[in-house]
């Protein structure tokens, strides 16, 4: 499909101002197994202190990496199935708030006025540029949906009794429940946090602050993974050479993940106080829910995969599996798929253990949870997100692929990295080493009374696993910014793999409206999270006044001397 | 044919079987072993100062104060076979209470009381880490339980 020279320049400028941060945050990630491995045992390196780095890390890989593209892939699906463009004028004030709220955000990390990490918990207080970047990054990331909402309405009304592409239905239901989670969060930034960072409230409810971050914060999770579910289910079966195993399956899925994806954020908290343990329990029990659209797709992914491999001649219970195209350098995108979904597995079985109550008292805010999710968010997503630029990119722009040979190893670098990085993180963890800590200052410090010789293999595994990625990390980004500088070659415009569907059932209404779903999503949440937020208000005593990082004294009392 | 095929039945079943087992599981251990996420206690500023109180030959309570960069007290001594109570809270921001061996895991919250109960079975010194981001000095904040003084001294 044909599209016009503003849109494709909004695409363009979506795919690569993220993967141009990458740069640092990537850089960043290394550094970190660098420090933990006690290699270094200094607050800082080449200037950016560890913690610093750290924040920007989380901040640029998974707020505004994931961001960027989860917009830039949906305005391509959404033209790309409805065959229309959306509106320039809001998709273009769209971009611009989200990037006016990344060079604010990071502005306040790079001067080191937000050492607070991705997560930002309060009494630690940032630059107020940093509360206001993140707003209007999501802010701006809430503009699409409407933008999208209007295309779909229209396009409902011309095919009243057509099947929604499954892919439009994905894109909706995510950028429905980034919405309906970021209302908390928003309200967290700007009515808490914003008003404390300006000195104009003097204290914050913690616990409260982080209950509306944890309402936000696990969904975030399911807006990160639903893009490349989408890919998942809309194009892997076909660039296996195949056929979707179920289209219903993928929508049930949908749906699903639309129910459970936010009434969950607390378990989270299992270890926080002010939260009854009944609460808790019921989230975990909901989260157990969510667990349900994953067991889906991954039955209905592999039967897509089995049958591919099958129609390409193979036989036996697993020979499907050795005929699959994984080094296809056309056919690239197949490689950086199957190996999130490689990842994904671990990925899901750690987080059924993190999910399962009282189990993740063994695990909770140890070295073991950045193992897991380097296996979700660092696995199908990154690999979908970077797969996906490079291809709407060079298709976009008609420009061939930069080093093709590479392109199509690096998915497996990159596994192999994090599958080695994750064991000795999770295996650390296991052993009660602490995520977000600079080890090599004191516990992996042999001069330090701190020293614990028992994570020295595990933070030298996770070295080992960080500088394959590293590498992995450095040559997508050769290949992404080779492509751009190369000449235009092919024709250029708007084109997606999309799959045909080997059980095509027929339309079901109630699978394709949003009305009974929504209505179901908000009971769900208030019956999840009154009960939460009512605890909150009865058992937290006093608020909490500003710290900064550096400092144990309140920044108020610093002021006054 | 109908709309779900057999192949999807049978995953459907195999599906809930496992998320019974791990429910299942869940209750069981609660109920076998006791182990349970932390308490939930309203908030009261008694538990705010650091002490360790001897209820009796086996029982202590602990009121554990966490702060940049420390936890007070630093040095708990106990007797082999001690049944522990531990009131945590925070003077600051947020900190982590991990006692890795005996998966004690609690956060520590100003203007919250956090509490859990242990069990000391073996003589030892035991790592009480901060497992959560505090500031610049997060690296250092660390304590000990230490089991069966003065037999077990560091």
């Amino acid at each position: 499909m044909q599209v016009s020279k503003s849109f494709k320049r909004l695409i363009f400028l979506e795919l690569s101002i993220p993967v141009a941060l990458l740069t640092l945050g990537i850089y960043h990630g290394l550094m970190q197994t660098i420090f933990r491995a006690g290699v270094l045992q200094q607050a800082a390196f080449a200037k950016l202190e560890y913690y610093q780095g750290l924040t920007l890390h989380g901040v640029i890989n998974a707020l505004v990496l994931t961001t960027f593209f989860a917009v830039a892939f949906g305005h391509a699906t959404m033209a790309f199935y409805i065959k229309r463009e959306p509106n320039k004028k809001l998709a273009w004030i769209s971009f611009s708030c989200m990037t006016i709220g990344t060079v604010l955000a990071s502005w306040a990390m790079l001067a080191g006025k937000a050492s607070v990490l991705y997560t930002f918990y309060p009494p630690l207080k940032a630059h107020p540029f940093f509360y206001l970047g993140a707003a209007l990054l999501i802010v701006g990331s809430w503009l699409p949906l409407f933008n999208w909402a209007k295309m779909y309405v229209q396009w409902k009304r011309e095919n009243p009794t057509t099947k929604t592409p499954l892919a439009v239905l994905g894109t909706l239901i995510n950028f429905i429940i980034w919405f309906v989670c970021t209302l908390a969060v928003a309200y967290e930034v700007l009515v808490l946090l914003l008003p404390w960072s300006l000195g104009w409230t003097t204290t914050v409810n913690v616990t409260l602050a982080r209950t509306l971050f944890w309402f936000f914060g696990h969904a975030l999770v399911y807006f990160w993974l639903l893009p490349a579910y989408i890919m998942f289910y809309t194009m892997l079966p076909k660039l296996a050479g195949g056929k979707l195993y179920s289209d219903l399956a993928g929508r049930i899925a949908l749906f699903l993940f639309l129910l459970f994806s936010i009434p969950v954020g607390v378990h989270h908290q299992y270890s926080d106080p002010s939260i009854t343990q009944g609460v808790k329990f019921f989230q975990g029990m909901l989260t157990f829910g969510v667990a349900i659209p994953s067991f889906i797709t991954a039955f209905t992914i592999a039967a897509s995969l089995e049958y591919a491999g099958r129609k390409r001649g193979s036989k036996g219970w697993f020979g499907w599996m050795a005929r699959l195209p994984y080094l296809d350098t056309k056919n690239y995108m197949f490689a950086y798929l199957i190996c999130g979904l490689i990842l994904f597995v671990f990925g899901g079985l750690t987080g059924i253990v993190n999910a399962s109550y009282q189990l993740n008292s063994v695990v909770h805010n140890t070295a073991w949870l950045p193992g897991h999710f380097h296996m979700t968010v660092a696995g199908p997503v990154f690999l979908g997100i970077i797969g996906m630029s490079t291809y709407m990119y060079s298709t976009l722009s008609g420009r061939k692929i930069f080093m093709p040979k590479i392109n199509v190893i690096i998915p497996y670098f990159w596994t192999i990295g994090v599958l080695i990085f994750s064991t000795g993180l999770m295996w650390g963890g296991l052993l009660g080493e602490p995520r977000r800590t600079n080890l090599g200052m004191t516990y992996l410090n042999p001069k330090s009374e701190f020293f614990r010789p028992d994570w020295v293999p595990t933070t030298t595994l996770a070295l080992l696993g960080g500088i394959i990625m590293f590498i992995a990390g450095m040559l997508f980004i050769v290949v992404f910014f080779g492509t751009m500088f190369r000449k235009r070659s092919l024709s250029a415009e708007l084109d997606l793999p999309v799959s045909e569907a080997y059980h095509d059932e027929k339309r079901i209404p109630l699978f394709d409206q949003f009305k009974p779903w929504l209505i179901t999503m908000v009971l769900i949440l208030l019956i999840a999270y009154i009960p939460a937020l009512m605890n909150v208000n009865k058992n937290t005593g006093p608020k909490a006044p500003a710290f900064t990082p550096e400092n144990p004294v309140p920044v108020q009392m610093i002021n006054s001397k | 044919m109908s709309i779900i095929d057999k192949a999807e039945k049978h995953v459907i079943m195999i599906t809930g079987v496992l998320l019974s087992v791990f429910v299942f599981s869940i209750l069981y251990a609660q109920a076998k072993y006791k182990s349970d996420v932390p308490e939930c206690l309203p908030y009261d500023k008694a538990y705010t100062e650091p002490k360790v109180i001897k209820l009796d030959e086996k029982t202590y309570q602990v009121f554990a104060v966490a702060q940049m960069w420390s936890f007070q007290p630093s040095e708990i001594y106990i007797p082999v076979g001690s049944e522990v109570d531990f009131y945590l809270s925070s003077k600051d921001v947020v900190h982590g209470f991990n006692i890795s061996e005996k998966n004690i895991n609690m956060m520590a919250i100003y203007g919250n009381i956090n509490k859990t109960t242990v069990k000391f079975d073996k003589p030892g010194v035991y790592d009480i880490v901060c497992h959560e981001y505090c500031g610049a000095g997060h690296q250092n904040m660390r304590a000990q339980v230490i089991v069966n003084y003065p037999t077990v001294k560091k």
